[in-house]
């Protein structure tokens, strides 16, 4: 969770849910006996479906689920895997917690952020990439660990890193 | 005796993940015995008690003791059951494994679970960030409602279970079991005040067990083989079963291994079977045999430390997630506290003042240390301030887990932080983690 999040802001333009969206919020619900209790999983597929969670997004969520927006920028900016602003093409999370840290995963994490010539939690200039430091992601006997997107790469290296940057930029798959 | 791995028995074999190939290899079994012979559910929980069966989780709390405290009478409520698959205690990678490599191993625990307590609507909750996890879950619970395992009146029997998963969205805190229902509700993840516990007002005010995916995935095994079986394994009466056990840092051969309850940690890091010892011959300098939450130990305490909750406990440390994070001797103390500081720091929910601000000051104070701009004063500063954040300072026990690693590391490493105050810079000389060689033993 974060301290430094505080509120969701207007992308300017509306969001609505697709068919097969608002088809999917269905089947969540029946899934919990309250309507609030879908609101993680709906919050995922809003994001799912705009790359990021808009104000316009809340006030459509909360008015699916009845709830006020400013309940759902209460939840929202909780959890640290809501985009409250929209991220590159790769979001590159870089695990530096205890196991990660011994095997140098903050040198991965200070090259990548060297190569692609950004200071902190930034996304590239040509818009490509989203850097990301994350706590422990559960990949500690393959340290360093690091997600891209829904993928994890591990272990990294600066030369793997190089590489794969290389070919991301090249229009690679998805997570490779 | 050679031991006969359990629960990761099935991983690496081909098509682990598919019913078909678990159902081959004797899967839902014991699901299938209960469909058939729908015994009093008092008896599986009374089998799982028998086992020793103790969480999984971190807490160790007896399994089948937590399923009985259900009320008998629920007023009307439905039972819910909720997997905790939020693993995120830094060092903790087993339930991973268990997900991805043996998905219906936790399906058929949480439906023989789900019958001892009555329950009828489970849940998964899954951390965010284990986007696999959570598509292979999904998939195996579509493949067991197509077996008619899952699903309403199955085989019959009158008896039926619904499994959903529910994916949390980056919050360590969500691991605490009643922040995680919380969660599960569509809220801020924040630990609630107890009592009442989960069992008697859990999920949705409702009777609730929440089980950790380890510990769920022990229970087909207790109920094909027998109670006695699992108990037969382990070190003593109290520590039974086989244990999943999470080794990284700086060894050679990291990795999730299952053993015996009570493994010797020294056999862990060095035995053939498991870590093969120190990467580079380094000597060891401090483990942490819980993860991050738990205190550090010194190689002396090492020695005679068997891996179960009560021969950590006796060492002054704690099991927890069996997370056993081990230091080699280049290693800054302080700079590994700073690190743990800061995970500290980030995931304090926020709810309790002392855990708010301290987990933020403390990191502050180690920051300066290491980067020599701290006083001498500091490391005594640290020391006051951690002792006035746990103890029943907060809610929960957040705030005990992260003043454990600076109530133990600074009396067992003191002189390091003291140089670091004093001289500006680390006592001792770590060498770049990316020198020649380094990577590729990683990698092996």
């Amino acid at each position: 969770m974060s301290h430094l999040r505080y509120a969701s802001v207007p992308a300017g333009r509306a969001f609505a849910f697709s068919d097969a969206g608002r088809k999917r919020i269905e089947d969540l619900l029946a899934r919990y006996p309250t309507k609030q209790a879908a609101l993680l999983p709906v919050l995922w597929l809003a994001q799912e479906e705009l790359g990021w969670i808009s104000r316009e997004a809340v006030e459509v969520v909360a008015g699916v689920l009845g709830l006020s927006p400013a309940y759902v920028d209460g939840v929202l900016t909780f959890y640290t895997m809501y985009h409250l602003k929209p991220v590159g093409k790769f979001h590159l999370q870089f695990c530096t917690s205890i196991s990660c840290h011994l095997n140098g995963g903050e040198d991965v994490l200070e090259h990548c952020r060297r190569k692609l010539g950004v200071a902190g939690d930034e996304t590239s200039p040509d818009g490509l990439f989203s850097i990301e430091e994350v706590e422990c992601i559960a990949g500690c006997d393959r340290a360093p660990s690091m997600q891209v997107n829904d993928q994890y790469r591990e272990p990294m290296t600066p030369e793997k890193l190089d590489a794969m940057l290389a070919e991301l930029s090249r229009g690679g798959d998805r997570g490779v | 005796m050679a031991f006969e791995k359990v629960l990761l028995a099935r991983v690496g074999r081909e098509g682990s993940r598919g019913i078909e190939g678990y159902i081959a290899d004797g899967g839902y079994e014991a699901w299938k015995k209960i469909l058939r012979e729908k015994p009093e559910p008092a008896s599986i929980s009374e089998s799982v008690k028998k086992s020793g069966l103790r969480g999984r989780g971190g807490a160790g709390f007896p399994t089948g003791v937590k399923w009985t405290f259900i009320p008998k009478d629920t007023k009307g409520r439905p039972i819910y059951l909720v997997v905790n698959a939020d693993e995120s205690e830094p060092g903790t990678f087993k339930d991973r494994l268990l997900i991805e490599a043996d998905p219906h191993q936790i399906l058929e625990g949480m439906a023989c679970a789900a019958y001892a307590i009555g329950c009828r609507t489970a849940y998964i909750y899954i951390r965010g960030e284990f986007w696999e996890g959570a598509r292979i879950l999904e998939a195996a619970i579509a493949q067991a409602y197509g077996k008619g395992l899952l699903g309403a009146d199955l085989q019959g029997s009158g008896v039926g279970l619904d499994i959903y998963v529910h994916r949390g969205a980056g919050a360590y805190i969500c691991g605490e079991e009643t922040a995680l229902l919380e969660s599960l509700e569509g809220k801020r993840g924040q630990p609630r005040v107890k009592p009442p516990f989960p069992a008697v007002s859990g999920a949705f005010a409702c009777p609730t067990i929440v089980n950790n995916v380890e510990t769920i995935a022990c229970v087909p095994h207790i109920l094909n083989r027998g109670a006695e079986w699992f108990a037969s394994i382990g070190r003593n009466e109290k520590n039974t079963g086989p244990k999943l056990y999470c080794l990284s840092g700086h060894v050679e051969r990291p990795g999730v291994y299952e053993a015996p309850m009570g493994l010797p940690l020294k056999e862990l890091i060095f035995g053939d079977d498991y870590g093969r010892g120190m990467r580079g011959g380094r000597k060891i300098k401090a483990v942490i045999p819980g993860g991050a939450s738990a205190p550090m130990l010194t190689p002396a305490e090492i020695e005679d430390c068997p891996l179960d909750f009560d021969g950590v406990a006796a060492k002054g440390s704690m099991l927890g997630s069996a997370a056993i994070v081990v230091m080699n001797e280049d290693t800054c103390m302080v700079r590994a506290a700073r690190n743990l500081a800061k995970f500290f720091a980030h995931e304090s929910c926020g709810q309790c003042t002392p855990c708010r601000e301290g987990c933020p000051w403390l990191l502050k104070v180690l920051t300066r240390l290491e980067e020599g701009e701290g006083r001498a004063e500091d490391v005594d500063l640290l020391v006051s301030m951690a002792r006035q954040m746990n103890n029943g300072m907060t809610l929960c026990v957040f705030a005990d887990a992260a003043v454990g690693h600076v109530l133990s590391g600074i009396p067992k490493f003191r002189d390091e932080f003291l140089h670091h105050a004093e001289h500006k810079r680390c006592l001792v000389e770590t060498p770049p983690a990316f020198a020649a060689g380094a990577a590729s033993a990683r990698e092996a």
